[in-house]
This record gives structure tokens, sequence and C-alpha cells, in this order.
């Protein structure tokens, strides 16, 4: 079965791209992900893949390149960051809408301005809704485990849609943590081959790819979309399966930790994950029913089950590493309480915004989020569903 | 494929996958033709098939077969008239242009 | 291979009627005769930057390409078919097709010269085997006829209006084809409609074969955007020429040639006072207008002949 190895989340994740040696790989670098381009090049420099690698001249370029090779019949991946995913912000929606199932290797990182390197998650919130399918990861195990799925999931008939594949810029990409890798050919066989039905070089049919359409047809072009989002779901809950079955590990729409009696619940996306953890066990240790309930799979977005799997918590912080400056919270705070409403649920909510430009959420601070929300759930009502956490004021 | 399945009426089921279409040269049957009643007329008998007429229109509306043109494609010419001024043997009339 | 024009003519034709571009329309005529320049047997896949030509010539559910055909947005034909071509290598060399593909991508100035210039000059620089192709009609004829970088001097559009202070656009056109030249791929042509069009029917076809990155500059005159009846478009490409305004000219492997020289050239307003755009230019208080035009088509044909080495 596997081998253990020490690997950076980058390297992790270029070793997941060699195994599956893809047809196209067109990259432009930019920090935190840098690294994935450049592990990648020396593969193909020494033979250890014959993928083509294009060494374009932006990442608009990355993504316009991805489009035209994953048309022509290649499968196509790339990989990139922050500004360098608002540049190719246009392109995001060429690629889904034209049903083409590209993967991204997205390493996060905040958006400029002011110019920053690290991690927070603007980037891929910005993007969340292109029409991408996204999957985040809390280390470097999951962000190997989500790439080696990523094309089941993507280029299943039933969805045929990009898919981003996220990691937390620095904290996983850079972090050398022990992970688990799958043989070569283990992973070779749980990819498969790429045979689309309709591609630009097939010499039996021509084939047109991109039209103009007018108002007779948009809106069924995007109910159509929409539609293979809404099947993602399931292609995600299916190849988790038989991901388990050959590696042993298991992955679902989300991870529930010690959230099953909690009375207070953090629901957050990525890295922070692990120190949320740590202080659920020492708030446990303490007889305080904490829990944590950590997104994988953000689009589709999976409300229905996160609603019911915080249905019993008397209060509950939804942590956002990302700013939509709508004056209300973040983007996960407005997931969330929207799937609460539907589910009629009476949790009280609170929205954080944290971690912005690689600020740190240390466990003190997980902890003072769990004291507020057993203030919150005592006094019975919200007064503030905006707040920031580790911010000096 | 079959284009009477698509087409403006239709449920969002029935559209291809990501609007791709799997044929060459579907916009022949679209008549843009009706553009125009002003169109230009072939005198044969003028004509010495030197095919200078054929790269100059824009529609495609001058087959060729055998290295000779045939009769214009009236169901997409548009009627622009540069035919009639490339050509040098008079054999292309059209009204307005001279 | 020697040219043969009625062969050339009697070729399958690989655009069809029925799409939605004007009528007089120079864009489809430069599209339909390059595709000419494709051998028999050959397939192609067609690449597009968003413009007129895209939005008429694949209007859902109709395309008028005959071969495969991708257009993904404005300022990206040359990377994309990039991707294509790349895709093409990989697949042949893993042995998953293996019929001959050329690839061929076609934009208006504004896709090329300006949204477009930095992933064309890309896509030239990795000298991908592959034919971009620019219909230069001198502005942005789709949105509706404002200036591009390759609009003329003086010419009137709607970004640049003649007025009580404004005499139309005060810059002159950018050089494309010497730029493209530069990036020091194997063959750069500059081509019109001309005469028999054997001048861009074997510039086509030397871009296509060629292997590596060509880059074909075809002027494709607008009806509605240089305000001319759509039936005299062969004349002002013949006057674009006699007058130095438009030169024949290529670049192989670095070495450039003058395809045509008139034995008089013409003076540039014979080739202004045919287009609605260049009205105001013959006002007799703008008469000084046209000396400054033609001493910048003096200029350009002068450093243009210095470069063939004339």
């Amino acid at each position: 079965m596997g081998k253990r190895d020490r690997l950076s989340g980058n390297e992790a994740v270029a070793v997941a791209m060699r195994q599956i040696n893809p047809d196209v790989m067109p990259a432009f670098p930019i920090t935190p992900s840098t690294e994935i381009p450049q592990y990648f090049s020396s593969f193909v420099a020494n033979g250890q893949v014959d993928t083509e690698f294009i060494p374009v001249e932006s990442e608009h370029s990355a993504m316009s390149a991805a489009i035209g090779a994953e048309a022509a019949g290649a499968r196509t991946l790339t990989a990139t960051s922050s500004c360098g995913l608002a540049l190719m912000w246009e392109e995001l929606y060429v690629a889904a809408s034209n049903r083409l199932p590209i993967a991204l290797a997205l390493v996060n990182r905040a958006l400029s301005g002011p110019i920053n390197i690290n991690c927070d998650h603007s980037d891929s919130m910005g993007a969340r809704d292109a029409g991408w399918i996204q999957i985040y990861a809390e280390n470097n195990q999951e962000a190997y485990d989500n790439f080696i799925q990523a094309y089941p999931i993507a280029e299943n008939p039933d969805v045929r849609l990009p898919i981003m594949i996220c990691q937390d810029g620095f904290i996983t990409s850079h972090g050398v943590e022990n992970i688990e890798l799958m043989e070569d050919e283990q992973v070779r066989a749980f990819v498969g081959d790429y045979a689309p039905e309709h591609f630009l070089l097939n010499s039996k049919e021509s084939m047109a790819v991109g039209p103009y359409a007018t108002t007779h047809y948009y809106m069924e072009a995007k109910k159509q979309h929409a539609q293979a989002m809404v099947n993602a779901k399931q292609a995600v809950l299916d190849v988790a399966k038989e991901f388990e079955k050959v590696t042993g590990r298991s992955y679902g729409l989300f991870e529930a930790y010690r959230l099953e009696d909690a009375d207070y619940a953090m629901v957050l996306i990525g890295s922070a994950a692990g120190t949320a953890k740590d202080a659920v066990d020492e708030l446990r240790d303490k007889g305080v029913k904490a829990g944590l309930l950590k997104i994988r799979l953000f689009r589709p977005f999976p409300a229905q089950e996160i609603a019911n799997a915080l249905a019993h918590v008397k209060a509950m912080a939804i942590m956002d590493r990302a700013e939509s400056l709508s004056s209300q919270g973040g983007p996960l705070g407005s997931e969330v309480m929207a799937a609460l409403y539907r589910a009629r649920s009476q949790a009280l909510a609170v929205n954080y915004i944290y971690g912005l430009g690689g600020r740190d959420m240390r466990v003190e601070h997980a902890e003072e989020v769990f004291e507020q929300l057993r203030q919150i759930a005592d006094a019975g009502e919200v007064t503030d569903a905006y707040r920031y956490l580790g911010l000096r004021e | 494929m079959d284009l009477h399945k698509v087409n403006n009426t239709c449920r969002w089921q029935d559209l291809t996958e990501g609007m791709q279409i799997y044929e060459g040269g579907t916009s022949a049957q679209f008549p843009t033709g009706e553009w125009t009643a002003v169109k230009p007329e072939f005198i044969e008998d003028k004509c010495k098939q030197c095919l200078l007429c054929v790269p100059v229109c824009p529609d495609s509306a001058i087959p060729v077969k055998d290295e000779k043109r045939g009769a214009f494609d009236y169901d997409h010419c548009k009627g622009c008239g540069i035919c009639v001024k490339a050509c040098p043997c008079d054999a292309i009339k059209m009204e307005g242009v001279n | 291979m020697g040219y043969n024009f009625k062969e050339t003519m009697n070729k399958p034709e690989r655009l069809a009627g029925g799409h939605r571009m004007c009528a007089g329309c120079g864009g489809t005529i430069a599209a339909r005769n390059v595709l000419r320049g494709l051998h028999e047997g050959d397939h192609a896949v067609i690449g597009n930057a968003t413009g007129c030509m895209e939005v008429s010539t694949f209007m859902y559910p109709y395309t008028a390409w005959e071969d495969s055909y991708i257009h993904n947005a404005f300022e990206n034909a040359g990377a994309t078919l990039s991707g294509v071509e790349t895709a093409y290598r990989v697949l042949k060399k893993r042995g998953k097709i293996d019929d001959t593909y050329k690839f061929i991508t076609f934009g208006g100035d504004g896709g090329t010269y300006d949204i477009g210039l930095q992933s064309l000059s890309g896509a030239m620089e990795r000298n991908h085997d592959m034919v971009y192709v620019c219909y230069d009609n001198g502005a942005y004829m789709n949105t509706g006829i404002q200036r591009s970088s390759a609009t003329p001097m003086y010419a009137n559009t709607t970004t640049t209006p003649v007025g009580s202070e404004s005499n139309g656009k005060p810059q002159n056109r950018k050089d494309l084809a010497a730029i493209i030249a530069e990036h020091d791929v194997p063959y750069v042509g500059q081509t019109t409609f001309w005469k028999n069009f054997k001048d861009l029917h074997v510039k086509a076809e030397k871009a296509i074969y060629t292997k590596g990155a060509a880059f074909l500059n075809i002027m494709a005159p607008c009806p509605r955007g240089w305000q001319y009846p759509t039936s005299d478009i062969l004349e002002i490409c013949r006057l674009g020429v006699e007058t130095n305004y438009w030169p024949l000219f290529e670049v192989e492997e670095g070495k450039w040639t003058l395809n045509y020289e008139p034995k008089k050239k013409l003076p540039i307003e014979d080739f202004l006072k045919k287009q609605g755009r260049f009205k105001h230019l013959f006002k007799k208080e703008n008469e000084y207008l046209i000396e400054e035009f033609q001493k910048e088509v003096d200029r350009r044909w002068d450093a243009l002949v210095y470069r063939c080495g004339r």
C-alpha cells in the first residue's frame, strides 16, 4: 500500500500531479503556489512525466491555454494563488460554462490590496460563483488526497465541471508534514484514462466551442450548468467512497469533530481547523461541550447537510477567512446562516472574520470564541453578529 | 447533429452540454439571403469562368465545382455587390452597382 | 508549391454562408481566403478572439466553420490556441490521435493590437506551431467604431469624433507586423485583398505550413466603420496598396521582403477620399492634415524599404 514521506503541501500536490501524469500544464508562478509548477517542471525535465508544460506569460493565459487544451481533449491542470486567480476571473467562468473539467491547485493567499503574500481565502471566495467545484484542505495529507480525487469528480459525465483544490498558503503549502502517498500505479488506476466523448481534435466530427448565445438560450444554459453543480455533490461522495476503499482514508462533505452532542460549535474552512480542534479538546477536558464543523466541499454548498449537523447546537460561530465587505460579514457566514434559515434552525449564530493576510488564529483565540458563544447562549440572543477575531482595537 | 432539437423554444435539458456544437457549417441552415431584396444577377453567357468573383464574396455565395462557378446562392447572398465590381466581363449585374 | 488560382478556388469551402457578418464585410473575406491556404485532407482547429467575427459566425446553434472551432474571450486568442496546439502535440505523442491538424486563429485589431497583445506576444515567443491572423479593420467595429491602436491618424471614430476641437484620432497607428517580426518568429506576412488574391493565398499557405509561430496582418476594410459603399472594397484595398498606405511585405526567418512596389505611388488623398471617416480632411482649412498624413506614409515606407535592404 502507500508509503510515508515528509512533504510540504506544495510538494505533495506536485507529487499527485506527477502520479496523474496529465496531458498539459500551463502555469505562471505566483507566491505561494510557485513551487508547484517548479516541481512539475523538474518532473518534465527529468522524464518522470511526459506532460507538455506551457510556460505562459500570465495567469490569464494559463487558464486560457488550459481551456484550449482541455477542449482539444487533453487532461489539463494548473496552479495559482491570490491575484493570479483574480486575473483568471473571466476565464474561470468560461472554463466552467464550457463544461471543461480542468483541475486547479489553488494555494490560498490574500488578495491585494495592500499586497500581502500570506493566507486568507479572499481569492477562492471571490471565485465562489464562477461555477467551479471547490474543495478545501486542513493539512498536507488532505491537499494531496483531494487532488487525487479531483479528476474522478470533475470528469464524471453527470458533472463535467472544473475543480479547484484549495489549501492554505504557507501554512500547509510550505509547512512540512508526514503524509502517506499512494503508489503511482494506484493513482493511475484510481484516476483512469481521459477519453472525452467530444473534443476539438476528433477527426470524426467538427466541434465548435464557446458560442454567442442570445437571450433565447442564455438562461437555459445557466440552468444546465447549475444542474451539473447540483450533481457534483453525489460525485464527491461517490469518489470519496472509492478513495476510502483504496487508502482507508475517509472523506465527506465536511468533517464533524466532536459535534454530535456539542452545545457550542465553530464552523470553518481550512488549516485553522487544527487549532480549533485543540481548543475543542481542551474545553471538552473542562466539561464544555464544544465542537467543530470543518467544511471540505464549499461548491456545491451542502447547505441541508450542514444545517442538519448543526441543528442541535445552542450557539455557533461561523468563521470567515475572507471579508466580503458587505457590512454584514463574510461569505461563509452568509451561506451558513441562509442554510440555517431554510432548515428553520433556531440556533444562535455569529460570524467572525479572522486570519486575514496570514494573521494567526491561536488556541486562545478559539477559546475566546467559544467563551463568547457560551455568553450568547446564556443571554439567548446575539447582539453583534458580525465580529473580528484577533484584531487590534 | 439534429439542429431541429436545438432551437429557441427547447427546454434547458435539450441544449447541448456547454453549448457545444458537434458539426461544422450549421450556419448554412440560416437564411441570411432574406436580409436584402437587391441581388446580383449572373449572366452566364458573358462569364469566362475566370473565378475572380469567388474569393471576394464574404458570404461564400458563389459555389465552385470543377473549377467553374455556378449560380448564386441566394439563400446566403446579402447583396453587397463586391462581385459585380470584381467581374472583368460584365457577367454580374446588380441594381445600384456600376 | 506552385500557386494555381483556379485550383485554390476549387478547394472545398471551409466557411459556410449563413453567418451574420454585415453585407460586404472585409473580415469574412479575409477568413475565407486564409482557409484556402489549407491543404485538402488536413484538419484545422480555428480560434477566434471575441469580436464581430465571433458573435456572427458562431451564434448558437449555428457555426459557419466547417472545421473545429473555439472562441474563448476577447484578449486571449493567442493563449487559447497555444493550449489547443499543445494538446495536439501531446495527444499525438501519446498515440491518441494521428490525423494532421493545423491551427489558425482570427482576431480583429482590437483583440490583436490592443487587448490581446500580451497573449499574442506570449504565443509567438513560445513559437507554437500556429498562425495568428489579424483582420485589421482599424477600429473596434463590433462595439460601434471606437478607435484602436490600429486606427490611422485623423480617422473619425466614436471615441475620436471630429468636432470643433478635434480632427479625429491624434496619434499614428501601431506597426504590429513589425512588432511581431521582432519576436523573431519564422514567418510574418502583411497583405490585403489585392488583384486575384494570390498574395493573400500564398502568404496564408506559407504561414500555415511554416513550422512554428506565424502572423498574418490583413487589411480588411469595414464598410460601416470606414463609411464607403459595400461594393467598393477592392478599390479601397487597391488604393491602400498603390498609395503605400498598406505595403505588402513578408518577413521570413528575419529576412524582410517587399512584395510589391508601385511604379508610380499614388497620393494618399486617393485612399482617404473614398472613405467617409476622413471626410473632414477635405475641408479647405484641413489640407495640411493630408500633407501630415502623406509625410507619415512616406516615413513608414522609407523605413520599410530600409528594412527590406533596398
